[in-house]
């Protein structure tokens, strides 16, 4: 947990490295839009997929437009569904 | 929500806010930026949004060549808080036939006419630039080391930010059903949420404008092309350049936030609007590159997705004023290089709406072009 001198260091994308602060800049300049969010921010665009910081974004989202959780349209989930390494996904291919 | 506007751009891509922008910068007031989803849903957000000069024509060299000089100031010019992210490491165009190291030479023939600091370099000067490459089978290359890559969200939202403070009005999540016409000129577009009377209509909405300019009756040749990316995980910088070969079809560079992001064409997709991604192109993209870069097999792929080429019969964009239906400009069939072309082509298309001299000619990418069979065929297109 941080201390309040310290309250920047919120980490919410943790793959990123994302604060809590630096999304509550983006919300506060009305970028509510979780496909904006994403995109300027890198939020959930790490080997996690925002398996960790999605719900989190989107109750941070909810709480600053008062629209309910449910509301809020989430991002595509891409494959694949967890990291692969190339050298794997490459194995069994001859090349020429 | 009926209004009207002076000019309404459809497409909130990085085509669109840059017209935005130049339209605004030169004065023009009430202009509406209409965009479907999200700013940079469409092929924008989807590109690989590398930047290069080392083009097969004229046009496209100079086209890509004044967009780079404007990349490099276009934080100060745009007053943008953030950074673009534009990184000018190279790109390394590697040639594996005999035809192709022709046509690289022809290219270069271009490219140097036009001032383009391109050069030919053996495999063994490749591989001092790129450490990591196998030269196996390679003939030769061309290098640039002012092209590079630049982050489209961020170059986008500079853009966007740029034109709002200017006064443009820009509406997201707003779709575009048809463009209204009356006695051979534009009057306005009708959304999902009203009607904007209009006497300037710019179509930038990428493959979109095909069915948009159907609703006046008008035939773009414009196919949807599904392309697919992946991108991996972060890593210590490792490669500066961005490699690409026409022979496989890919294209791979390390951006500066460290992943890899890298992609292939397959000419034998069909041509429908399809975002779909397939495990077919993890194999093949992953096969190609640790073929071409054998490092890269240690790296994890994290996501891949897939964006939209909006391709023209000669893979050349359209640009201009569509004839029959004044008031009515186009910016679309980019071909998979438009976002290296946004900030010249966002100045051509401004200087072309308000009836000014535009500072290069923009009249070989006019529409009429395929109805006089006068094609204009770009060589260098992954």
């Amino acid at each position: 947990m941080c201390d309040d001198k310290n309250k920047d260091l919120t980490i919410l994308c943790r793959c990123e490295d994302i604060t809590l602060e630096e999304i509550r800049e983006y919300i506060n300049q009305g970028v509510t839009d979780l496909e904006q969010l994403k995109r300027l921010l890198r939020v959930g665009m790490g080997p996690c997929q925002g398996r960790t910081c999605t719900p989190l974004l989107v109750n941070e989202i909810a709480k600053a437009t008062g629209r309910p959780v449910k509301d809020i349209p989430l991002t595509v989930f891409r494959q694949p569904t967890t990291a692969v390494k190339l050298g794997v996904l490459a194995g069994g291919i001859n090349h020429e | 929500m009926n209004k009207t506007a002076e000019y309404v751009i459809i497409g909130g891509g990085v085509i669109g806010c840059s017209i935005a922008y130049n339209l605004a910068k030169k004065g023009a007031k009430n202009i509406v930026l209409i965009e479907k989803k999200y700013l940079t849903s469409g092929a924008t957000g989807r590109c690989g949004a590398g930047v290069r000069m080392q083009f097969g024509t004229e046009t496209n060299c100079l086209l890509a060549k004044k967009s780079i000089e404007m990349f490099e100031n276009l934080e100060e010019e745009l007053g943008y808080q953030g950074s673009i992210e534009f990184k000018q490491g190279g790109y390394l165009l590697l040639a594996y036939t005999e035809k192709m190291v022709e046509q690289f030479h022809k290219n270069l023939g271009v490219q140097h006419k036009l001032g383009i600091p391109s050069s030919w370099v053996t495999p063994e000067e490749a591989k001092e630039i790129v450490p990591h490459l196998n030269i196996q089978g390679l003939l030769g290359a061309t290098f640039c080391g002012k092209d590079g890559h630049c982050n489209p969200f961020k170059t986008t939202d500079a853009y966007a930010k740029a034109a709002e403070r200017l006064g443009v009005e820009i509406m997201t999540y707003t779709e575009v059903i048809k463009l209204l016409a009356r006695d051979g000129r534009i009057t306005g577009v009708e959304t999902d949420k009203g009607t904007i009377e209009a006497p300037v209509v710019v179509l930038c909405a990428g493959s979109y404008s095909r069915d948009l300019a159907a609703t006046l009756g008008i035939d773009l040749p414009l196919t949807p092309e599904r392309h697919q990316i992946l991108v991996t995980e972060p890593v210590e910088m490792m490669q500066g350049p961005m490699v690409m070969s026409f022979y496989h079809g890919l294209y791979c560079q390390q951006v500066p936030h460290g992943s890899f992001v890298m992609g292939l064409g397959d000419p034998n997709e069909p041509k429908e609007y399809n975002y779909n991604g397939t495990w077919q192109f993890l194999h093949e993209m992953a096969a190609k590159v640790t073929f071409l870069l054998p490092p890269l097999a240690n790296l994890r792929v994290v996501r891949q997705w897939a964006g939209l080429y909006d391709l023209t019969p000669d893979r050349q964009q359209i640009l201009g004023s569509i004839p029959g239906f004044e008031g009515l400009h186009l910016a679309a069939g980019f071909s998979g290089h438009g976002f290296m072309i946004a900030p010249m082509t966002g100045k051509l298309m401004a200087e072309h709406i308000l009836g000014e001299e535009t500072s290069l000619p923009i009249s070989m990418f006019d529409f009429s072009r395929f109805a006089r069979g006068e094609l204009y065929v770009e060589p260098s297109v992954v």
